[in-house]
């Protein structure tokens, strides 16, 4: 097995029922990158992404999580995890909230501290700790969800639509935290969006559509492939194709 | 402690939640106090029209608690009870005698049926025997003296049954809540967020049993001592065992509450599962007898867990019997909460396989 390749995905199908929603998927994403996976909403990434995290099973196929077969509850320490819907305790505080996940890991009582303090000053959240989350805004909620990811300092982040409702300030400086999680800590990021300009920030990019990826590259490659000068202008394209 | 984290936060959100506290601890004792107020309430007393009845049995019916209402020559006996409000009516000719009963309360209808028959035929005996001196003597003493093996002539409905109300409020209280708690945490996605971590599912369902038990198990020793001192509930055995059979049936609603939430997609449908599982446990609890009902239908009291606590607290609360005779109705339930949650932890591959 390839050291450097972080998560191996191979032959991957799943349907719900007679739905297929992936088909055939075969990827390998390398230690310290982000990857990048766009498509539309139904297109089957959060399917893609419950599967890397081992919530789901592939019907057929395998997925590998730093060189271990998921499902697999001990790499799952390892794993950072930011669902698209913001799952929170709305009757406590955030701070109760990163302190519940928190436990949930391995950390010592100083570390979760340190954790927790280093999480709610990423997201912009130190102040309102001891706002009970119901009192939250959207983005509040949001940027806690990220927060909880992060808790357990994972080597691999999966992040579902991390940036959906968030202002572009703050959006912007979760962007640049990412990158230098990235560069300084050599972590290995997932991410879902539908929005082209945060897959410009990829290293990597899967364009996901109806079950298939219909195009992988670097941002640079596939615009050059495509011979347009955008993304959006790729996804149409790499569609078209595919039809 | 994964355990100890997933339990104190469930203490944390219910102690947040001040309704569900409430209902938790307020409601039960609420409606036990209504219940024991509505079923000790004095019974009314009966009246009766009395058409040629002689002095004797307008005496004695007066001393059996009958408010007595005399007339002569009533031609229309329905008519007149419905006009001047009587729940019977009593004419007597020679030697029969016609009661007619209003019969709108079966309850208040059987009971005066059954003073009147009485008083009529002892009377009848009295007056065949004749002498005066004997009329007396009889008249002074009741011919039969009675024992009671549980209870006393003080003995009210309520106190026969109110053990196992005791149980109900307890196994519905915690099902409820234990339910709908477990079902929140899938309906906001929190479930599965949890799931996504290395938390193990019999961590889980360890950590809710424990949380949920807690609460449970201060709920149930509120429940017992207010119903006991406060209610005067009838207590002959030992409020220990009492507690401890609760705490038991706590269990099995806490296992079975959460088991049920799975197959719920909101509090609505959760809320479905009252008429099909609770309400069914009631009539099966034995505050009907189940001995009249057809063979067939007993066979369903097996299976309610309701059925074995109720028959452990009526023996200990009323007929005062010891943890040692009541056992296998704890082992039963102690099987029940195992099936349960056995069930749970394969309830929970649906989100996790592992």
């Amino acid at each position: 097995m390839n050291e450097t390749n972080t998560i191996q995905v191979k032959e991957v199908t799943k349907s719900f029922g007679k739905k297929v929603v992936l088909k055939d998927i075969n990827f390998d994403i390398k230690q310290g990158r982000i990857y990048g996976f766009i498509g539309p909403s139904g297109s089957g990434k959060t399917t893609l992404v419950k599967m890397m995290v081992g919530m789901d099973i592939p019907d057929k196929g395998s997925i590998y999580l730093l060189g271990e077969k998921m499902p697999n509850l001990e790499i799952l320490q390892q794993i950072g995890y930011m669902a698209q819907s913001d799952a929170l305790y709305t009757a406590l505080t955030g701070k109760e909230n990163l302190m519940f996940f928190a436990s949930l890991f391995k950390l010592d009582n100083a570390e979760k501290q340190k954790r927790i303090a280093y999480a709610a000053e990423l997201v912009g959240l130190t102040d309102d700790l001891d706002k009970k989350v119901s009192a939250y805004s959207g983005g509040m909620k949001r940027r806690l969800s990220l927060a909880l990811a992060i808790i357990q300092n994972p080597q691999v982040l999966i992040l579902d639509e991390p940036t959906v409702g968030i202002d572009p300030e703050l959006r912007l400086s979760i962007w640049n935290e990412l990158l230098r999680l990235k560069n300084e800590e050599g972590k290995t990021i997932i991410v879902t969006t539908h929005v082209m300009d945060e897959a410009e920030k990829c290293d990597y990019i899967s364009m996901v559509r109806d079950g298939s990826i219909i195009a992988t590259g670097t941002p640079f490659q596939l615009k050059e492939q495509y011979g347009v000068h955008s993304l959006d202008a790729v996804f149409l394209h790499a569609g078209r194709k595919v039809q | 402690m994964r355990i100890a984290a997933l339990i104190k936060r469930i203490l944390l959100q219910i102690s947040r939640d001040k309704r569900t506290l409430a209902l938790l601890f307020i409601a039960p004792l609420f409606v036990l106090t209504l219940m024991s107020l509505v079923f000790n309430g004095n019974a009314v007393e009966p009246v009766l029209g009395v058409e040629n009845g002689n002095k004797q049995i307008v005496e004695k019916l007066k001393e059996a608690d009958i408010v007595v209402k005399e007339y002569n020559k009533v031609s229309n006996v329905n008519e007149t009870i419905l006009d001047h409000h009587l729940d019977g009516f009593l004419q007597v000719e020679d030697d029969k005698a016609t009661i007619t009963l209003l019969n709108n309360d079966p309850t208040v209808a059987k009971s005066l049926e059954m003073k009147v028959k009485q008083i009529y035929s002892k009377e009848k005996q009295i007056q065949l025997l004749g002498t005066n001196g004997m009329r007396n003597e009889l008249s002074l003493q009741d011919s039969m003296k009675t024992d009671y093996v549980y209870g006393s002539s003080e003995t009210e409905l309520f106190d026969t049954f109110s053990p196992i109300l005791v149980g109900f409020f307890v196994f519905f209280f915690v099902f409820l809540i234990s339910g709908i708690g477990l079902l929140n945490e899938r309906t906001t996605g929190t479930l599965e967020r949890l799931l996504a971590t290395p938390i193990k599912r019999g961590e889980i369902v360890t950590g809710y049993l424990i949380g949920y038990g807690l609460l449970a198990l201060i709920q149930t020793v509120i429940i017992v001592l207010f119903a006991i001192n406060v209610l005067d509930m009838v207590l002959v055995g030992s409020v220990w065992t009492v507690i401890l059979i609760n705490a038991i049936l706590t269990l099995v609603a806490l296992s079975l509450g959460i088991l049920l939430s799975s197959f719920a997609s909101s509090e609505f449908q959760m809320i479905q599962f009252i008429p099909v599982i609770i309400v069914p446990q009631i009539f099966f609890s034995g505050i009907f007898s189940i001995e009249g009902m057809a063979d067939w239908l007993q066979v369903f009291a097996n299976f309610m867990p309701l059925y074995y606590a109720a028959d452990a607290l009526k023996g200990v609360m009323y007929e005062g019997l010891s943890l040692a005779e009541i056992r296998s109705n704890l082992y039963i339930l102690l099987a029940f909460a195992a099936v349960f949650i056995i069930l749970n932890l394969f309830a929970l591959k649906k989100y996790r396989k592992l």
